[in-house]
């Protein structure tokens, strides 16, 4: 039967692992805007768009980073 | 009828603008749609189609010199390091997908630009640049060359985020349900037969392990509660939150008592449960609208920037360093932001912020210019007699604001009912105490607990937040935007409604329009929209809003002379407009609707005849609310239209006209001194002393993103004919609220049945409290639901 304390030690140190995630989310803003997010995934990614098309040299490669208030 | 613009959707008219074989309905469209093309943006029409916006009139190139003054810059930016920043703007008409999708590809359109990121809700974009490729003068150009105009005013450069505080709640609400779920499990056991008999070893082991996750829900987690019932105290107020407070703490000390001598593992799980739902009812009933402004003053409107006369010629200043004495130039469309004296140049000042008048006066030189101005017509120079915080615009408003702290609001129902259901708690309690203290002494304390425990009013403090806070969305989705949730209280209380006069009764834009006289020609009423279109004046722009078509003609010789009229020639035929005396010669006025004579052809072919028009449905509105309010209409114009509004509004006397922004103010204080509750529907700068002063301020607004003065509600103005709907409504919210409090009471009943005996366990507890709190919550949303159905909001 002690091997319940075990586990709920155990359980507890999975859940505050996702606690803390859920905390560094909210931190780090991802709550904020619950509309873009969504719709950004959708547009292509704006580094490689046509090949064949000459785009201007400022743009090519330019990763596309995620939002972040850093 | 035209094709729709390929830009922004709007109806092209006869004369399109053809670029690309595709037609667009002006210059300004096409421009943009040229400019996303040559950079191979045009995705941006296929993401949302006609998704761009109109922009009517493209400012003069000097209107954003001011970012390039260091101080004015460095306030706007939330981030500098090097030649790297980040800069936040508000851009109010992010609409769309495409929005987001072309504000976010601003390096596309410029190398400086870095990265950008779009905050729909808030309608924000935060653009990290290189200053060594772009200034951020070149990036709101940027911007605005394609038609996303941010909105910088001196307010927000004073202001920093609010984000903390939603964020802050978000994680009281995460570590709360975190501990909820998790001493659950450890409560389950106990509830279980045989639950009693799982022996020191578990029960020690739980109630600690319960105890560690209920200190941060007890400290953290619920600060809040604690900190407005020692407000509310301090007022002499028992609200909601007293009760709360005093339940968490006998709980908490109640439960830790067990624990430590292993009587039993407490409450706990009703402690933090209750935390939870407190604080999931408080995110519901907190999710407002972003990205409106209720609490704008007279900074909003104000520029941020003044260009000065200096020896070195022209100067941008922020407009905090404006001093007596200075001489500053003011422009066409530009607001006034001090009184100051007339120096030289015409001027023309359209009052219209501040009383609501849009017919611009003439200002002789030597003339005081009061502050809320706006000029129309050719640059004047003018000399600052008071400083901006001195004027008597901004006079007008602070004092409001120092009346209204001292004046209390109409205190809300559900602090009522916690005064009353704190008192009686705290007896029953006492009683029992009593009782038992003479009949078995051992049970006395548990029984004072005990009560004190189950009659917690979770139920009752989730109530409100739940039902308002779906009204507040029905309302949102109807057209109507709350500042908060008390505001559908203070609606249904109101017994007196005051109208001000233009803009909110009548269409602020559009105008009735006839011409009276020979009819003219389609060709000839293209020609007059030529020549109206040269002018700023608001009857000329009535006048050519009124015509349909686009005239295809250059105009000629044009003169505008002030306060008389407009002279050109179009495809070769002079046309005069303006008024009788300039047109005919004639001296005598007619003081009462607006006349605009028209010479034509060698003829005077008669005059249009402007006057305004009153929204769609306004005597229906006014009856229908007229049957529990009594209604009275405030406006800064003359007499004119009395006649009009006296069969729709029956009262003579409650008819006031020639008021100034001072005297609407008084107005409203008068009427509260009366014991009336006022609500009071405004639109403009001038009404913002009265919406302030009234108990509920709204405002009616067409763009509800744009200038509006502070005011407890924004009501889209197309939605003016459902007021009668959203008064009845909140009526409706508010027998929910009741029928929900009956609802909580009845399970205090039962819980007080068992406390006041003494045999209050553990399991009652944790079945009745989430059982009554999610029945309350329930209830409220789905009846406020089905409600708004039924009455098709």
């Amino acid at each position: 039967m002690s091997v319940i304390i075990i586990l709920v030690i155990v359980g507890i140190i999975v859940a505050g692992g996702f606690l803390l995630g859920f905390i560094w989310a909210v931190r780090n803003g991802q709550y904020d805007d619950m509309y873009s997010p969504g719709v950004r995934v959708l547009f292509e990614d704006p580094g490689k768009p046509d090949p064949e098309e000459q785009i201007p040299d400022s743009t090519k490669g330019k990763e596309k980073t995620t939002i972040s208030d850093k | 009828m035209g094709a729709p613009c390929v830009h922004c959707g709007e109806d092209c008219g006869s004369h399109p603008v053809i670029w690309d074989d595709k037609p667009f309905c002006c210059h300004g469209c096409s421009t943009v749609y040229q400019i996303l093309n040559q950079n191979k943006l045009d995705k941006y029409y296929e993401i949302q189609p006609m998704a761009g916006i109109k922009v009517d009139r493209v400012e003069s190139g000097n209107k954003y010199a001011y970012l390039d003054n260091e101080e004015i810059a460095g306030k706007l930016l939330t981030f500098s390091d090097g030649n790297i920043h980040v800069v936040n703007l508000f851009v109010p008409t992010i609409h769309c997908a495409s929005c987001i999708w072309l504000l976010e590809n601003l390096h596309t359109l410029d190398a400086g630009v870095i990265q950008s990121s779009v905050n729909f809700p808030r309608k924000q974009v935060s653009i990290t640049f290189n200053s060594d490729e772009i200034t951020l003068r070149q990036l709101v150009e940027l911007l605005v060359s394609i038609h996303y105009v941010p909105e910088i005013t001196l307010d927000q450069l004073d202001k920093k985020d609010t984000l903390n505080s939603s964020r802050s709640l978000l994680l009281k609400i995460g570590i709360a349900g975190f501990s909820f779920m998790n001493v659950m499990l450890y409560n389950f056991p106990e509830y279980l037969p045989g639950g009693d008999q799982l022996g020191n070893l578990f029960t020690g082991f739980f109630g600690f392990m319960s105890f560690i996750l209920a200190l941060p829900v007890v400290f953290y987690g619920a600060n809040d509660y604690y900190l407005s019932a020692v407000k509310g105290l301090k007022h002499k107020i028992v609200n909601i939150d007293v009760p709360i407070t005093l339940g968490i703490f006998t709980l908490f000390l109640q439960s830790t008592y067990e624990i430590v001598t292993l009587q039993g593992i407490g409450y706990m799980d009703s402690l933090i449960g209750l935390v939870f739902f407190l604080l999931i009812g408080k995110w519901y009933q907190g999710k407002t609208y972003q990205a409106l402004s209720f609490e704008r003053n007279y900074k909003s409107y104000f520029p941020v920037a003044v260009s000065l006369v200096t020896e070195n010629g022209e100067e941008s200043i922020p407009l905090s360093n404006l001093k007596q004495g200075d001489r500053m130039i003011i422009r066409n469309q530009e607001l006034i932001p001090a009184d100051a004296t007339l120096l030289s140049g015409k001027a023309n000042i359209d009052y219209s912020f501040v009383t609501g008048e849009s017919i611009p006066v003439e200002k002789k030189e030597g003339a005081m210019i009061f502050a809320g101005g706006r000029q129309v017509g050719s640059a004047i120079e003018l000399e600052v007699v008071n400083k901006v915080e001195q004027s008597y615009l901004t006079q007008l408003w602070n004092q409001d604001k120092s009346g209204k702290k001292t004046d209390n609001k109409l205190t809300t129902v559900v602090d009522n009912v916690s005064h009353y259901f704190t008192i009686i708690i705290l007896s029953i309690a006492t009683f029992a105490g009593i009782y038992w203290l003479i009949n078995d002494p051992s049970l006395a304390l548990f029984a004072f607990t005990s009560v004190l425990i189950i009659a917690c009013p979770c139920a009752l403090a989730l109530t409100v937040p739940f039902t308002f806070g779906s009204t507040m969305r029905v309302f949102g989705r109807a057209g109507f935007y709350l500042k908060n949730t008390g505001v559908i209280e203070n609606l249904r209380k109101t017994d007196a409604i005051v109208f001000d006069k233009t803009g909110t009764i009548t269409l602020s834009r559009s105008m009735d329009i006839g011409f009276v006289g020979e009819e003219l020609t389609p060709k000839e009423r293209l020609m007059v929209k030529a020549l109206a279109s040269q002018s700023s004046h608001p009857l000329s722009v009535s006048i050519k809003d009124s015509i349909a078509g686009q005239p295809e003609w250059e105009v000629e010789n044009y003169q505008e002379i002030p306060s008389l009229g407009i002279t050109g020639i179009v495809d070769g035929v002079r046309i005069n407009l303006g008024s009788k005396k300039f047109v005919t010669g004639k001296t005598d006025e007619d003081a009462n609707a607006s006349h605009v004579y028209c010479f034509i052809d060698n003829r005077i072919a008669g005059h249009f005849r402007i006057a305004n028009s009153y929204r769609k449905g306004l005597p229906e509105v006014i009856n229908e609310l007229q049957k529990k309010h009594e209604l009275y209409l405030l406006s800064g114009d003359n007499e004119s239209e009395r006649e009009n509004l006296l069969p729709v509004f029956g009262h003579n006397d409650r008819l006031k006209f020639n008021q100034s922004p001072q005297d609407k103010m008084d107005f409203i204080t008068k009427l509260k001194s009366e014991g009336k509750r006022v609500m009071m529907i405004g639109d403009g700068l001038n009404d913002a002393g009265a919406l302030m002063e009234s108990d509920v301020g709204l405002t009616i607004a067409d763009d509800i993103y744009s200038f509006s003065p502070a005011c407890d509600g924004i009501i889209e103005s197309k939605k003016f004919n459902k007021l009668p709907d959203f008064f009845h409504f909140s009526g409706l919210a508010m027998r929910v609220v009741v029928i929900s409090f009956i609802i909580s009471f009845l399970y205090n009943v039962v819980g007080l049945y068992f406390a006041v005996q003494g045999n209050l366990s553990p399991i009652i507890a944790a079945i009745l409290m989430p059982i009554s709190s999610v029945t309350v919550v329930a209830f409220a949303t789905l009846s406020i639901e089905h409600l708004s159905k039924k009455s098709k909001l």
